[in-house]
């Protein structure tokens, strides 16, 4: 496994050392309930209170409006569903975008089978959703807008500041995916305007099972299933602790080298398109580039068949996706490389390169002359 | 320290630590990648939900993993009232469900469905009768604490199970949080059956929902086809590995101590019943050994708690996630016990490393705390 070369950090990412010592440290130390009453529950509730302020610091928002879940998926869940159900009577229209997550998708298609009215907003061949489009789709009985961050498949960012801008000047309320921006991009909740924002622990180098959505005061949710008290009645759980510190360790360590891993992650992005082009591959990088976050390159390779493409990276220790992890596994042609590209067969063969911490450029090296190998052989 | 609050939560076991920290380094690709990495870490998870099905007697498909106790049950609970709702608008429950059903239940009235609460004899016990005679026509789902939280009572889930299947078309699920890994159970005829991994000192954030082939409650969490599409969310591979590996130490180690437990059971309950103001909650017979709850006159007893807690000894006053309710409509009190008794109930958890040193400890301590407290309070 020594030589395998891990390009799939988009799907989730290796925690780091500190973050395991972290978790390990609070299993052992800490292991009492956050809600008893007694100094094991008090030792506990202190931790996950120096957790939230440290995950809130690094959105810029208060700690009170931060609301743990079990992941990203939760999070996407809790805000739609949570929002739709709690202002239903204000409106039925929410508008989100037709490259959103499936964690974003599937939610508003059940909440169209309860009434609700969604429009999904085409994308450019940039990959990118249009403000106009937006105001032009924008009703009076519009309640939400949820529009990711950056795409999941292609790194493409989209214009979240503009379009909260516009929002804000409605009664609607402005949701926005940023798993896949979190601990690269700079999100500041004032400065984006939103209120609400989704984030995942196992993103970032941090644990499985632990994400949060940030809801900012005022903005009505649902719980999606009550229970105890936890989590200012948003969520009903035993806090998982352990959890919430690895992922408050995970964003700190994220927070501190930030500017350098963008740098880096760029680099490497940029040193695998140019010796892509060595080797003479035929490609096409899906989207704009200079509008995509660093980590993220998903490249359409004409004539190859991605499954066995990724079947023959596989065979050479190199791990790679074609689209999203969550519908990796059904081999589904990715629903936004479609969504950009209508009617051609670049969904059916394009690849999506993520990097992470760990990655070299000896790696890119490496993988750049596999790629040329397999399309020479092909 | 002396820990025994194990009701609110437990210790991991030293090696469901390992099984974690192993399965984050080695097997931390997505289950759904279909590179090595996602493929290695989908063979742990098969492995994981394999053996947890095996100990549980049930098949592999019908494990799903989710995040805790408190979303199985609201999977369960409002999953299937929702997706039954062109059936039948009623369910069967009880007074002494945890508020992870309770609420559920509360939620469910709100939108029009009707919900029978039973009330358990003097026993502390709901009898399968009851629960037939409680069917109407439009039930489509019966839902039965197995062990009770605070008090620990043990209900007869496999003989209600029993009756429930002459009813086939309801759905039977049964929250077995403080009874999962501690009292084996036989889920020959439960439907659907919740358990929480933190509980039997596994880790935080999983849990299981077994949901018997055909019984189709309604998924909470959308956006992505994981545990047959009805639990979205990237799989949590290492936590689920340290579930698993959890469950069968704890069935191991509970089943090993259940004589010793019972005994420190009885020398604590021998012990309070000879202490002036104090009253044992929990009946002698049809409770588990682990739990014991207890009410002590005229006292606060966050008092108690943190006096104890001053002295490195846990317990609690009541069960932790609703702690900071103020106590108006509590279990006991819902069980019939007055007014009084309910508002100055204290729970003992112990776990199978409790040792009697423990118990001999808690109760010196006690010894000098009550009657001490009770004055104070007297003395107002």
């Amino acid at each position: 496994m020594a030589s395998a070369i891990y390009l799939d950090h988009a799907a989730t990412t290796p925690m780091l050392p500190e973050v395991i010592e972290t978790i390990t440290k609070s299993m052992q130390d800490s292991y009492g309930n956050a809600s008893s009453i007694h100094r094991m529950g008090r030792d506990a509730r202190k931790q996950l209170d120096k957790a939230r302020s440290m995950l809130a610091e690094t959105i810029r928002a208060d700690a009170r409006d931060i609301v743990f879940t079990s992941g990203g998926t939760e999070a996407n869940n809790l805000a739609l569903t949570g929002y739709a159900r709690a202002n239903k009577e204000n409106g039925k229209h929410i508008i989100t975008s037709a490259v959103e997550h499936h964690a974003v998708l599937h939610p508003l298609e059940k909440l169209q089978q309860e009434g609700f009215d969604v429009t999904f907003l085409p994308v450019d061949q940039t990959g990118a959703v249009s403000l106009d489009q937006l105001k032009a789709a924008f009703r009076e009985d519009t309640i939400l807008v949820s529009i990711m961050h950056s795409n999941n498949e292609t790194g493409v960012l989209q214009p979240v500041e503009d379009i909260a801008a516009f929002v804000k000047n409605t009664r609607a309320a402005m949701h926005t995916d940023a798993v896949q921006s979190y601990g690269l991009s700079n999100l500041d909740v004032e400065k984006l305007g939103v209120d609400m924002l989704s984030v995942s622990a196992h993103k970032i180098n941090g644990p499985k099972g632990t994400g949060f959505l940030y809801i900012r005061r005022g903005t009505l949710v649902d719980p999606l299933h009550a229970g105890g008290e936890q989590e200012r009645r948003k969520r009903a759980g035993t806090e998982n602790v352990p959890g919430a510190a690895g992922f408050a360790k995970a964003a700190e360590e994220k927070t501190l080298s930030r500017e350098q891993a963008a740098a880096d992650l760029s680099a490497l992005k940029k040193h695998f398109l140019s010796r892509l082009e060595e080797e003479a591959v035929s490609f096409a990088v899906n989207g704009e580039v200079s509008r995509t976050q660093p980590h993220i390159v998903n490249i359409y390779l004409p004539g190859v068949q991605m499954e066995s493409f990724l079947v023959q990276l596989d065979m050479e220790g190199i791990y790679a996706s074609s689209g999203s992890a969550c519908t990796a596994g059904s081999m589904q042609p990715s629903h936004v490389i479609e969504a950009m590209y209508p009617g051609e067969e670049r969904a059916y063969s394009s690849i999506r390169f993520s990097f992470g911490i760990g990655n070299t450029l000896e790696e890119i090296d490496k993988t750049a002359a596999v790629i040329g190998k397999i399309i020479k052989r092909s | 320290m002396i820990y025994l609050d194990n009701s609110a939560t437990t210790k991991p076991w030293p090696e469901v630590m390992e099984t974690f920290i192993k399965a984050s380094g080695d097997y931390f690709g997505n289950p759904s990648s279909m590179h090595q990495l996602g493929k290695d870490a989908g063979i742990l998870l098969s492995k994981a939900r394999d053996s947890a099905a095996s100990m549980l007697g049930v098949e592999a498909e019908e494990v799903i993993f989710t995040s805790g106790g408190s979303e199985s049950n609201a999977l369960a609970v409002q999953g299937t009232m929702k997706a039954l709702a062109s059936r039948g608008k009623h369910a069967v429950t009880t007074v002494m469900e945890h508020p992870s059903v309770l609420k559920q239940f509360q939620d469910q009235e709100k939108q029009g469905a009707e919900v029978t609460y039973l009330q358990p004899g003097s026993d502390g016990r709901i009898t399968a009768s009851q629960v037939i005679q409680a069917l109407r026509k439009d039930t489509v789902l019966v839902s039965i604490i197995r062990v009770q939280n605070e008090i620990g009572t043990v209900q007869p889930i496999e003989e209600i199970g029993r009756e429930l299947a002459a009813f086939p078309k309801i759905y039977f699920h049964t929250d077995d949080v403080q009874g999962a890994g501690k009292l084996p159970i036989d889920l020959t005829y439960v439907d659907l059956y919740s358990l929480s991994s933190h509980k039997f000192h596994g880790v935080r954030g999983a849990g299981i929902l077994v949901k018997k082939k055909g019984k189709n409650p309604a998924p909470l969490i959308m956006g992505g086809a994981q545990e047959n599409g009805m639990r979205a969310g990237t799989e949590n591979v290492p936590a689920a590995a340290a579930m698993v590996k959890a469950l069968r130490l704890s069935r191991e180690a509970y089943q090993a101590s259940n004589g010793r437990l019972r005994e420190l059971h009885n020398k604590m309950t021998n012990h309070y019943q000879g202490m002036t103001g104090v009253e044992i909650n929990t009946p002698a017979s049809g409770s588990v050994p682990y739990i014991l709850n207890i009410s002590v006159k005229h006292s606060k007893p966050e008092a108690i708690v943190e006096e104890l807690s001053g002295r490195g000894i846990y317990i609690s006053s009541k069960s932790a996630c609703s702690s900071k309710e103020k106590n108006t409509d509590s279990v006991l009190g819902a069980c019939g016990y007055t007014k009084e008794r309910a508002e100055t109930a204290l729970r003992i958890s112990l776990s199978a490393e409790t040792t009697e040193q423990d118990i001999d400890e808690l109760l010196r301590a006690c010894s000098s705390i009550f009657p001490a407290v009770q004055l104070v309070v007297g003395g107002k």
